[in-house]
């Protein structure tokens, strides 16, 4: 079973308006990396075109957040949660 | 019937706001893109329908330039990015800063002006951009500066005739021309100066923060800029600059704006510079220039007679194509005026919005 990426409600038109995408891949890198093959809209959302996880975004496989940790080169294993949130921020 | 169109570009979204009786009175749409930046928004007249487009920035997901074919009921964001840095540059999109049709003689080309510093062209109506490599590896850039508000080049104007011929302006870095079709670009910043730099380098080749850069399609070779101090004219395309500041209250301010019909014609919001950015005397104003700037005149029928303390930015005024024209612009705490008299007397289109970034208007089939 594909890794699981679990969207907030604001990108999930960005996903036909599901709240749940299969994505193959055993780092997070390779999941985002089929991402914009599957869904490129979506996958910008996350990183810039220099293939970096946004500033504000947040993400945690499996419960734990990869900032500050292995970030983009984060193992996921078949059936992970990779779920993505807003940080809290702006005005 | 012709309807006129105005997009109001916000810090929290686009509010499209479309006129019921010759620009009178105003249907304002619910807000889109909410809680989005919108500092760029353009309506390409040459198309039919007429193409707008936005520029966008959500604070979580980053910047996307979208389009509209049914005058902003709906969007379409491309399958590929519109604009993004090639892999190369190792650099990302941080915003887009102004969106240009060019000329009808080049109906499908759009440029845009982005932040970082850099101009990107499309050639298929907008869908997809490239960036002009030749000012992206200009050799002045490792000294090009941001402005408070970014490293955003947020002017472009192409020649109205000589497609090889642009003219761009980025804060604070100056204005820029190519006479070559972005090949090589030359700075065109002789006589502005930056006063606050030490005497005796107060006229650099580049680095002034040039604040708003406008010209009129008939007279090409005459440039009106706001700049971060100091308003100026060129009458030889960018050549030199001479200051036309006389009578204005203040040097200081973001947009300008030349009235379509009249070339000689230019509107500005001067600001109490620059510490304070209010406008002078907190009173709301709009000064017009009938002689390309050598007099000025105070324009106040319709606008607050309250102590006012609210910008208006670079994009934030703006002209529409109708005959008589009608002039625009919109304040930092979300009111926006419209005249259709040349400024005579200015009727309120929109308040209470959230604080206008960007503004354009357009009379629409």
């Amino acid at each position: 079973m594909s890794p699981r990426l679990v969207l907030p409600a604001a990108l999930r038109n960005c996903a036909d308006g599901r709240r749940e995408v299969e994505v193959q891949g055993a780092t997070l890198r390779e999941v985002l990396d089929g991402l914009a093959t599957q869904l490129p809209v979506l996958e910008r959302r996350l990183r810039d075109e220099r293939g970096q996880l946004r500033e504000h975004v947040l993400v945690f496989v499996d419960g734990v957040g990869v900032r500050g940790a292995a970030e983009l080169d984060t193992p996921v294993r078949d059936g992970a949660e990779v779920y993505v949130a807003p940080a809290v921020s702006g005005g | 019937m012709a309807q006129t169109i105005l997009m109001i570009g916000t810090r929290k979204g686009l509010v499209m706001a479309r006129d019921r009786d010759h620009r009178q009175s105003w249907n304002l749409d619910p807000i889109q893109f909410a809680n989005n930046e919108v500092y760029a928004v353009a309506i390409d007249s040459r198309r039919d329908p007429p193409r707008l487009f936005a520029g966008v920035v959500s604070p979580h997901w980053g910047p996307v330039l979208v389009h509209s074919d049914d005058l902003g009921r709906t969007w379409t964001e491309p399958e590929q990015a519109a604009i993004a840095f090639p892999e190369a540059t190792d650099t990302a999109l941080i915003r887009v800063w102004q969106i240009q049709p060019a000329p009808d003689n080049q109906p499908d080309v759009v440029y845009a002006g982005v932040e970082p510093h850099a101009v990107f062209r499309s050639d298929d109506g907008g869908v997809r951009f490239r960036l002009i490599e030749g000012l992206w590896k200009h050799p002045h850039r490792p000294e090009w500066t941001p402005g408070a508000g970014g490293a955003c080049l947020h002017t472009v104007l192409p020649h109205p005739t000589d497609p090889r011929k642009v003219l761009v302006a980025m804060s604070a870095a100056g204005v820029y021309r190519t006479s070559d079709g972005g090949e090589t670009w030359q700075p065109a910043n002789t006589g502005i100066e930056v006063v606050w730099r030490p005497e005796g380098q107060r006229r650099p080749e580049f680095g002034q923060c040039v604040h708003k850069v406008a010209t009129h399609p008939a007279r090409p070779e005459r440039l009106y800029a706001q700049n971060h101090f100091g308003v100026y004219r060129s009458d030889n395309g960018g050549d030199s600059w001479e200051a036309i500041e006389s009578g204005l209250p203040s040097n200081f301010g973001f947009p300008m704006v030349v009235h379509p019909q009249r070339p000689a014609t230019i509107f500005s919001f001067p600001l109490q510079a620059d510490a304070e950015r209010m406008p002078p005397g907190a009173r709301c104003r709009v000064y017009r220039s009938d002689d390309a700037g050598d007099s000025w005149q105070t324009f106040a029928a319709g606008l607050p007679d309250d102590p006012y303390y609210a910008a208006v930015l670079r994009d934030a005024m703006c002209a529409d194509s109708g005959d008589p024209a009608g002039i625009y612009f919109g304040t930092r705490v979300g009111d926006v005026f419209a005249t259709v008299d040349g400024g005579d007397a200015w009727a309120q289109v929109g308040s209470h919005l959230p604080d206008v970034l960007s503004l354009r208007a357009a009379v629409v089939p």
